[in-house]
């Protein structure tokens, strides 16, 4: 039983990691319509910059973070600049190959500048522990709980208590309507990218916190995806919720199916396997809307 | 429609082909593997254009089906020694199945969704071939016997090139004819319109599958094509990313168009090749990694600019050039 919630608990602290990188893909598809593929990318790249100013510029961890944040909102206004604000108005296939395109690119430029090489900085980040009973909760988890719980908590002030929070939850509502009440749309798809890249990457630091920085970090955007289509592709709190289903569900299945399995390596397939059957079965996820269309 | 409006295509169509097949006379050995390698994406391209081109139900596990159909064959090979004539179809046909399979979401989502589920089947499939470890070797691969068709062994890099060319003009041949049937206009018509196709009586349950059916035979085929020339397989050869490279080939040759599809593949295995020969110049000059980067940058960049500036792709740019010539010296008339 301790085993179990063991398994449990740490799920919980990975899916909210999950939910938080999950957030910034559903920010820009309800304000743009955009698939963005590339979102596990601004985690790899999150992860490796967390490394840059915390092991070679010796930072303190709030100052880290803080250059971190500020990368990733240039990086934001950029590539929402120069690509997708051509493709307005595209078909679905151009913008979704743009963004694999960009994920592309982002992944060749981690490569050329850190040698796509593990980079360990855990032990950097402040240690906290928490034990109840027989179940011990590892520091670095325990600190990526509390990062998304903060997170999660000021977009959500953000989108209710701010005007240009206002702004961005009418244009995912009607575009036209924000148009011509003289909001420009423009500024709000460049946030959102921008929100996107500040999530993705507070996530790379803190899944870099508990394993180093990789270039296998921007698989945790495939895992994003699975949380995404489970909650339901428009659903802010889908996600959240989806993130930690799928957290606790991929850590109790690895912890039991795996030692049965002769090749292992279950939890890599795993969100791939619920994405099928969330396709098939109930494609607008468990809290999406459901668009009556029948094809 | 005759696919050769005139005598003078028929021509044109003749010395490619005169020379295509005169390659191996005059060319070197990094040339002949060049030409095999763009005549088995040539093939993959295909099913992906009939599948994303034409029917546009969006794929990006293309490389995954290729998969299935590779190690089918492979394993009809290395393990029960069928001869490679018959294993190449049960491999196509293996994928097609598979393809089928991965298809049924088709019938309820499209668009994003579906490129998720592709997605998904890639991952899935990949994961499936390694953890069959008895049969397909798993993460060791598999080494399998050299091809040969009645007596003549295709271990040479020239008689494999034969075999690849035949096999791509059949390819090529049989896909622009597919485009011009019963099915061929139904897939064009649920791309326009899904709604409007299934008004007029066009069964997308059936045709959407279909679609799926025959791209994904062609990628089997490719796939094995594939495997057999290596003579070992392995998931290696199979990465996701060129799942992501053969759309990206058929964006920037032209979607919906069988000849376009021929200029991305080669296109892009062109820029490959000139990646690969200016890798290590610029590792030396800059960094050890450089060169890998340099492949991913170039290829998300080509891609990228191709969707800005000409997302009709080359093939619409070659239209264009021809209009040019055909209209001359009345050239402005050339509309867009």
């Amino acid at each position: 039983m301790a085993f179990f919630i063991q398994l449990v608990v740490t799920g919980l602290a990975q899916g909210m990691v999950y939910a938080l990188i999950a957030i910034g893909f559903v920010i820009i598809l309800k304000c743009s319509e955009v698939f963005n593929i590339a979102q596990g990318h601004f985690v790899l790249i999150g992860g490796y910059l967390g490394y840059t100013f915390l092991v070679p510029f010796g930072l303190p961890i709030w100052v880290a973070l803080g250059m971190a944040i500020a990368t990733a909102i240039v990086m934001g206004l950029i590539i929402e600049r120069l690509i997708l604000r051509p493709l307005l108005g595209e078909p679905v296939l151009a913008v979704i190959m743009a963004t694999i395109a960009l994920a592309t690119i982002l992944g060749g430029l981690a490569t050329l500048l850190w040698g796509g090489e593990y980079k360990p900085y855990h032990g950097l980040l402040p240690i906290i522990s928490l034990k109840i009973g027989a179940v011990s909760l590892p520091s670095e988890s325990l600190i990526g709980l509390i990062v998304s719980v903060i997170c999660v908590a000021l977009l959500m002030l953000l989108f209710h208590y701010t005007k240009i929070g206002l702004a961005m939850r009418a244009t995912a509502e009607d575009l036209q309507v924000v148009q011509s009440l003289g909001i420009r749309a423009t500024t709000v798809y460049a946030l959102s990218w921008v929100i996107a890249c500040v999530v993705g990457v507070i996530g790379g630091i803190l899944l870099g916190g508990v394993s180093g920085a990789h270039i296998e970090l921007a698989n945790i955007g495939i895992k994003a995806f699975a949380v995404v289509l489970l909650g339901g592709v428009n659903s802010i709190g889908g996600a959240i919720v989806a993130g930690i289903i799928l957290g606790m569900l991929e850590n109790v299945a690895a912890g039991y199916l795996d030692p049965l399995l002769p090749g292992g390596g279950l939890a890599q397939v795993f969100p791939f396997i619920v994405m099928i059957i969330v396709l098939v079965f109930r494609p607008y996820g468990l809290f999406g809307l459901a668009r009556i269309e029948r094809i | 429609m005759a696919i050769f409006p005139t005598k003078l295509h028929w021509g044109f169509l003749l010395v490619f082909l005169i020379i295509l097949f005169a390659c191996p006379f005059f060319s070197s050995d990094r040339i002949l593997t060049l030409l095999t390698m763009m005549g088995i994406a040539v093939i993959s391209v295909h099913g992906l254009n009939i599948l994303t081109g034409f029917c546009d139900q969006i794929s990006i596990g293309h490389a995954g089906f290729m998969a299935v159909g590779g190690y089918t064959s492979a394993v009809l090979c290395a393990k029960l020694g069928l001869p490679f004539w018959a294993a190449l179809p049960c491999g196509a046909l293996a994928a097609g199945i598979v393809g089928l399979f991965f298809g049924l979401p088709s019938l309820k989502i499209k668009g994003f969704y579906l490129i998720m589920a592709t997605i998904a089947a890639h991952f899935i499939i990949i994961w499936t071939i390694i953890q069959l470890r008895s049969i397909t070797g798993g993460p060791d691969g598999l080494s399998l016997p050299r091809p040969s068709i009645g007596g003549i062994a295709l271990s040479s890099k020239t008689n494999y090139f034969y075999l690849v060319m035949v096999v791509t003009c059949l390819a090529t041949l049989l896909a622009k004819n597919i485009v011009r049937t019963r099915a061929g206009r139904a897939f064009i018509a649920i791309r326009d319109n899904d709604l409007a196709a299934e008004v007029m009586g066009i069964s997308l349950w059936s045709y959407k599958l279909q679609a799926f059916f025959i791209g994904c035979v062609y990628a089997g085929v490719a796939g094995a094509l594939l495997i057999h020339y290596f003579s070992f397989a392995s998931t290696d050869q199979f990465p996701f990313f060129d799942s992501v490279w053969y759309l990206g080939m058929l964006i920037v040759g032209g979607m919906g168009s069988t000849t376009g599809a021929i200029f991305g593949a080669v296109a892009l295995r062109l820029l490959d090749e000139v990646v690969t020969m200016a890798g290590p110049v610029l590792s030396a000059a800059v960094a050890p990694q450089a060169a890998a980067s340099l492949a991913l940058i170039s290829h998300g960049l080509i891609i990228i600019i191709f969707l800005i500036f000409e997302p009709r792709g080359l093939y619409h740019r070659w239209e264009m050039i021809k209009a040019y010539f055909r209209l001359w010296p009345y050239s402005h008339e050339v509309a867009e």
